[in-house]
């Protein structure tokens, strides 16, 4: 198919996805001197889904994403630094050091929250439909889940609730292969995660996530369907991890070259720049490379410099009023 | 004043709050009912206890949502637009079915203040008809407050008559935290005045229902309708009583109990839950910590036993406080010597 979008565009999801990319293997690399505390979950390798989403959407849009969360923040336009500060525990994040990893939020850019519970984001993320569809003004709330959230009742309750109470909400689901460790064709019982949804009364798409333009594409069709009113679909795109569930796994569940054959033969960024090989000067993308290096440098520096939360702030932020 | 129910001083804020403010929307099991029957009669339940009766006709079935059965994403629902903007007033039909919405109440909505660093509040209400004393047994009875009050992040409202049903409502819908409202089955059908329109009762405030030197009685929800029954024969024997209501159990009015309790010495708690890690075994622990000079007698926990709820008539009666076992306790208190 013809690329649609304009060179603008192209070098923005580019950038989108490259910043991504970097942004986990250094937390990748940083992780391992033990300055960062907790548990992370990469988001390596699923870049071309947050980006082939989120492109789409603008601030009042809002999204509800998973315990593997940095990869849709940077999409729906966090910022980077106050997330390497969030990730860093620093009184400069994002959250103010009280979310971390797993709980970065920033309701000004859209982005209702990473959240620790597989499977939670769905019902929140139908009340973030209804409110749009209550005020009538075209706004859509994505849903974001793995292949292991379709196996929650959170979930299944929510597929069923968008429907009957007609939300605009697109639950995407980013079929990595794996529930932690456990093989999504086990846990899935009918290893049709399009297909269940479908089941609820919704649309359904099904699409490789490791390539930006086939999960552009899908969700130019989806977005039509709910911001018409027409209600909730799901789309389920096939991806990949490059790490493992979370910064420490050793991945025994995966076969020994797995994880080398699948950054050489889906790997999104890749894809892109052979997609785009007509279209954007290789020049181009690699002087956003650098811009990138460069961002992830002054990230994690600035975060190490940053200072820490006081132990006063323990107990603020937790009540608006309390008396 | 007029008089009227509970029940109806519920409805009272709930219409007037969605008049009030079109932010406001309900949601729940049979809030409107009649959803897909073939009656063709539209509101067919106006909840299973009648406290949404009339929204439907009135706001309409964009604001008040026939749900399906599934706790979670009722809440879930409530509190995503609630951080959305809206202020959602969830119905779970019966408290004791938080057990399946409890990762939405504790997990989520009362966490996103503390977990966004103050940049995101959920102010939804989940209202949950709770309580003993109508032979539903366990798994219809439970009292639950006990769960909701431990969470930080959650504030939990239990009111004792109609006219604090109506101002702890709209105080509810209007404040800006997560709030869980506990309304007592059995105290529907209660009748007292209420003022009409705008009648709000503060959070972390105690009403002060009787005064008397000898004792404070601290209890909550349909436990100050027991306490306020055994006054009579305590009065009458020269036992004089402070009876506390502090009506939210989060936040919970400490001063109003530690000045009582410094007046009295005496303190007795009555609390609905079984005993271990309740309202009144915290409220006591409390009171030992920071009162304890005041002390003169050892303080007297009233709840129900560590047991489900039972359906007999006969066992429900033995198993909920109630004014007998509330008169024994404060008696014991007073002549403690």
């Amino acid at each position: 198919m013809a690329i649609q979008q304009s060179e603008d565009q192209l070098l923005r999801a580019y950038r989108q996805m490259k910043t991504i990319r970097e942004f986990e293997e250094r937390l990748h690399k940083e992780i391992m001197t033990g300055e960062i505390a907790g548990f992370t979950h990469l988001y390596s390798g699923q870049e071309a889904v947050a980006v082939g989403v989120c492109e789409h959407l603008d601030e009042k849009d809002l999204i509800v994403s998973t315990h593997r969360g940095h990869g849709h923040c940077i999409a729906k336009g966090c910022d980077v630094k106050a997330m390497m500060a969030e990730i860093y525990g620093r009184a400069t994040g994002l959250c103010k050091g009280k979310g971390g990893s797993m709980h970065i939020a920033d309701f000004d850019k859209g982005m209702l929250g990473a959240n620790g519970i597989v499977g939670a984001g769905g019902p929140l993320a139908v009340g973030a439909g209804l409110s749009a569809k209550l005020d009538g003004d075209g706004r859509v709330a994505v849903s974001f889940g793995g292949d292991g959230s379709v196996n929650q009742g959170a979930v299944l309750e929510a597929m069923n609730m968008a429907v009957v109470v007609k939300a605009p909400v697109i639950f995407v689901i980013e079929n990595n292969g794996y529930s932690e460790h456990t093989g999504a064709d086990y846990a899935v019982g009918s290893r049709d995660i399009a297909g269940r949804s479908e089941a609820f009364g919704m649309k359904a798409i099904k699409a490789d996530g490791s390539d930006y333009f086939a999960v552009y594409d899908a969700m130019a069709e989806l977005l039509d369907h709910a911001r018409a009113g027409r209600g909730p679909c799901t789309a389920e795109f096939m991806t990949t991890r490059f790490f493992g569930h979370f910064e420490g796994d050793p991945q025994k569940y995966r076969a020994k070259d797995e994880v080398k054959r699948h950054r050489e033969e889906m790997d999104c960024l890749k894809n892109f720049r052979e997609r785009t090989a007509g279209v954007l000067s290789a020049a181009a993308l690699d002087a956003i490379d650098d811009d990138v290096l460069a961002l992830i440098d002054e990230a994690v520096d600035e975060a190490r410099a940053a200072p820490g939360p006081g132990a006063d702030d323990v107990v603020t932020d937790v009540y608006a009023t309390y008396q | 004043m007029p008089v009227i129910t509970y029940r109806d001083a519920l409805n009272e804020a709930l219409h007037e709050e969605m008049a009030r403010d079109d932010r406001v929307f309900v949601c729940g099991e049979d809030v409107s009912g009649g959803a897909g029957g073939t009656s063709g009669e539209r509101e067919a339940s106006g909840g299973i206890f009648g406290v949404t009766a009339g929204l439907l006709p009135r706001f309409g079935e964009d604001r008040v949502i026939d749900t399906p059965i599934s706790e979670n994403t009722i809440v879930g629902m409530a509190a995503g637009a609630s951080l959305a903007g809206k202020r959602g007033v969830a119905e779970i039909m019966f408290a004791d079915f938080l057990s399946l919405a409890l990762d939405q109440t504790m997990n989520q909505a009362a966490k996103f203040r503390y977990m966004s660093g103050g940049k995101m509040g959920c102010p939804v209400v989940i209202r949950v008809p709770y309580g003993a004393g109508m032979n539903m047994a366990a798994q219809h009875s439970q009292a639950m407050y006990q769960i909701a009050t431990s969470v930080p992040g959650l504030k939990v409202v239990l009111p004792s008559n109609p006219a604090d049903a109506k101002g702890l409502l709209k105080s509810a819908i209007r404040d800006e935290d997560p709030v869980v409202f506990f309304e007592h089955k059995a105290m529907y059908g209660r009748k007292g005045e209420v003022a009409e329109g705008e009648h709000l009762v503060p959070f972390g405030q105690a009403a002060l229902l009787n005064e008397g030197d000898d004792v404070t009685v601290v209890a909550m929800g349909r436990m100050v309708v027991f306490a306020q029954k055994a006054l009579a024969g305590l009065v009458e024997d020269g036992v004089g009583v402070d009876l506390i209501d502090i009506r939210t159990t989060s936040p919970l009015d400490e001063d109003a109990i530690l000045d009582s309790v410094e007046k009295t010495g005496r303190l007795v708690v009555v609390d609905e839950c079984p005993p271990r890690c309740s309202v009144a075994a915290d409220i006591g622990a409390f009171v030992a910590s920071q009162g304890f000079s005041s002390l003169k007698a050892p303080v007297e926990l009233v709840t129900a036993p560590h047991a489900p709820v039972p359906f007999a008539k006969d066992l429900e009666r033995a198993y909920v406080p109630g004014p007998a076992a509330i008169d024994a306790a404060v008696r014991r208190v007073a002549a403690y010597r």
